[in-house]
């Protein structure tokens, strides 16, 4: 496993929040698109392994199944 | 100035003029296409007689494919016709990719030194098919060129009916092989069916006659100012002819946009007040899509006829150059008795493998291009909002990606390989190109299988030796640290196997493996 699973932040709920403001006043659409954008971002700092464990772990978590 | 269209002869063919009920043929060649003529260039120039059957009388109207790609100017040259189709053609290396009117990504195809062909040239196929053509006429006893011969009929046992002008005759071929094109009327008589993925997109395609200075580069435009919302591609030929492609949606008429009222204006759009005339028109849609097989008893499907992809890449008519590649040195052993018919099976699995590396390929950029809504255009708008931000996302802005060759990475005539040599060198890539003496490298391979060999001695039957010089290119590319190397190459150019000491008994087991075991 390269994706880190265990709490790795100093402050979620700081973070959470910083998460929901950027989305606040967003239609659904802008929304979606900051979203894409951030995944883009943070798949490309995780690197291949980490952002495809990711994908699978975030695929599960929703119940569907990790092709 | 636009291209003279002349018409071939036609001649009545053979059969006829004999009267016979049934024509026995070796190898038959169905479409004159740039396909079925370099087939025919190629099994000519290993011995083996073809006939050639086409439905038509002039080359291709409409400049189609034009970008060929530096392995198929390789393959081109070894049949006779690449330096003069890359002193005609436009060569270009750098792709530029705009958002808006804001360039977001650009790449440069061939940044190495030390190879005879560059990375791209953009020549149209007419040109290509003309000299294909004139290449044939030095084969007279062994191309028979039949124009105006329209194949109807095909059985899996290569028989088939012709009609001609002067009335039908039969034929029997050993092999009879489909170059007819994405449409392919062979495919269809046979009952054979594409699988794969059907765009629902539509674009114009248009060839201009332009005084332009812009710059020998491939351009292309996410939501252009001049195209709003949509893709929009612009490449140089020769000729001052431009070809560029539109994005139309797929609710677009084909028939009500190609009419020039409606195509001038998108085009003024782009060029501004440059005076310009329409040379060619047309609208298409994507496929990429392949026939599960492409051996069916005695017909062999080649090029655009066993599978199409998407133009964005340019691998269409590339990945039918390299098709050829890949059969007509097996088809030639086959023909003379000196390789098993079973040979054939390695031009299924090398080129099936190359098609779905294609359509891969092909897919993942149309996908790009033209997202659907939801997702996968969330996605894809991200990717162009941060290319103009953070590098990473450049590298995922996708207008295509051109063709590369495939290394057969499963060959089953692939023997044994040392990794301690240069990757790019490895058993089923094509073997790179480097300086060679006064010469180049795959001009001085011969036309059979090659030992090359770097430091040392090496002798084998069936095989011709060919001792590399001291080059530094040549040796970064097949040395690497090693002191010795031997290399054997197909007469495809493609590397069989390798090897850091010289083993005869090994040698010639790789050899029978690469023919395809005992005939």
């Amino acid at each position: 496993m390269s994706l880190v699973t265990e709490p790795n932040l100093d402050d979620p709920d700081g973070l959470y929040d910083a998460l929901l403001r950027a989305h606040q006043g967003l239609s659904e659409a802008e929304s979606a698109a900051l979203d894409a954008r951030l995944v883009l971002v943070l798949m490309n700092h995780a690197g291949e392994d980490a952002a495809r464990e990711a994908l699978a772990l975030a695929l599960a978590a929703g119940g569907e199944d990790a092709g | 100035m636009p291209y003279d269209y002349r018409r071939m002869p036609y001649e009545t063919p053979a059969p006829l003029k004999r009267g016979e009920a049934e024509e026995r043929i070796g190898v038959a060649i169905v479409g004159a296409g740039p396909i079925g003529l370099a087939l025919a260039v190629d099994l000519a120039m290993r011995g083996v007689a073809s006939v050639v059957l086409d439905d038509n009388d002039v080359v291709s109207v409409g400049s189609r494919a034009i970008c060929w790609a530096k392995r198929s100017l390789e393959i081109l040259d070894r049949l006779g016709v690449g330096e003069r189709i890359a002193e005609k053609g436009v060569t270009w290396k750098v792709g530029r990719t705009y958002h808006g009117d804001e360039e977001v990504w650009s790449f440069d195809l061939l940044p190495e030194e030390g190879h005879k062909m560059p990375a791209f040239v953009n020549l149209q196929q007419y040109y290509v098919e003309e000299y294909l053509v004139e290449r044939c006429r030095d084969f007279p006893d062994l191309i028979d060129l039949r124009v105006l011969n329209t194949v109807t009929g095909v059985s899996r046992d290569g028989s088939a009916t012709v009609s001609t002008p002067d009335g039908t005759y039969r034929l029997k071929a050993d092999w009879l092989v489909a170059c007819d094109g994405a449409r392919s009327p062979i495919r269809e008589g046979l009952g054979l069916e594409f699988v794969g993925e059907l765009f629902e997109e539509r674009f114009l395609i248009a060839d201009i006659t332009m005084k332009a200075d812009f710059p020998a580069e491939r351009r292309f435009w996410f939501e252009p100012p001049f195209h709003e919302g949509q893709s929009a591609l612009l490449h140089k030929q020769p000729d001052d002819l431009w070809r560029i492609d539109l994005q139309l949606g797929w609710d677009a008429d084909p028939e009500e946009e190609k009419r020039p009222e409606k195509v001038i204006p998108r085009i003024e759009r782009i060029v501004g007040d440059r005076p310009f005339e329409l040379d060619w028109v047309s609208v298409y849609t994507f496929q990429c899509r392949r026939l599960a097989r492409f051996v069916h008893d005695r017909v062999i499907f080649c090029g655009d006829s066993a599978h199409v992809v998407s133009p964005f890449g340019a691998r269409g008519g590339n990945g039918g150059l390299q098709d050829v590649d890949a059969l007509g040195w097996k088809l030639a052993l086959i023909a003379k008795g000196e390789a098993p018919e079973s040979l054939l099976e390695s031009y299924e699995a090398e080129r099936i493998e190359a098609a779905d590396e294609n359509i891969r390929n092909s897919s993942r950029a149309t996908r790009f291009m033209t997202p659907h809504p939801g997702a996968e255009r969330w996605f894809r708008d991200a990717v162009l909002a941060l290319a103009k931000k953070a590098p990473f996302a450049r590298s995922m802005v996708n207008s295509g990606r051109l063709s590369r060759p495939c290394s057969y990475s499963a060959s089953p005539l692939s023997g044994p390989d040392d990794p301690t040599l240069p990757a790019a060198s490895r058993p089923g890539a094509p073997a790179p190109d480097a300086p060679f003496g006064d010469d180049w490298l795959l001009n001085a391979l011969p036309d059979g299988f090659t030992v090359l060999v770097f430091g040392g001695e090496a002798h084998l039957p069936g095989a011709t030796t060919l001792v590399a010089p001291r080059e530094d290119a040549l040796r970064a590319r097949y040395l690497g640290e090693a002191e010795r190397a031997f290399y054997l190459i197909r007469p495809d150019q493609h590397v069989a196997a390798r090897w850091t000491h010289w083993d005869k008994a090994a040698a010639a087991g790789a050899l029978a493996k690469a023919k395809g075991g005992a005939p």
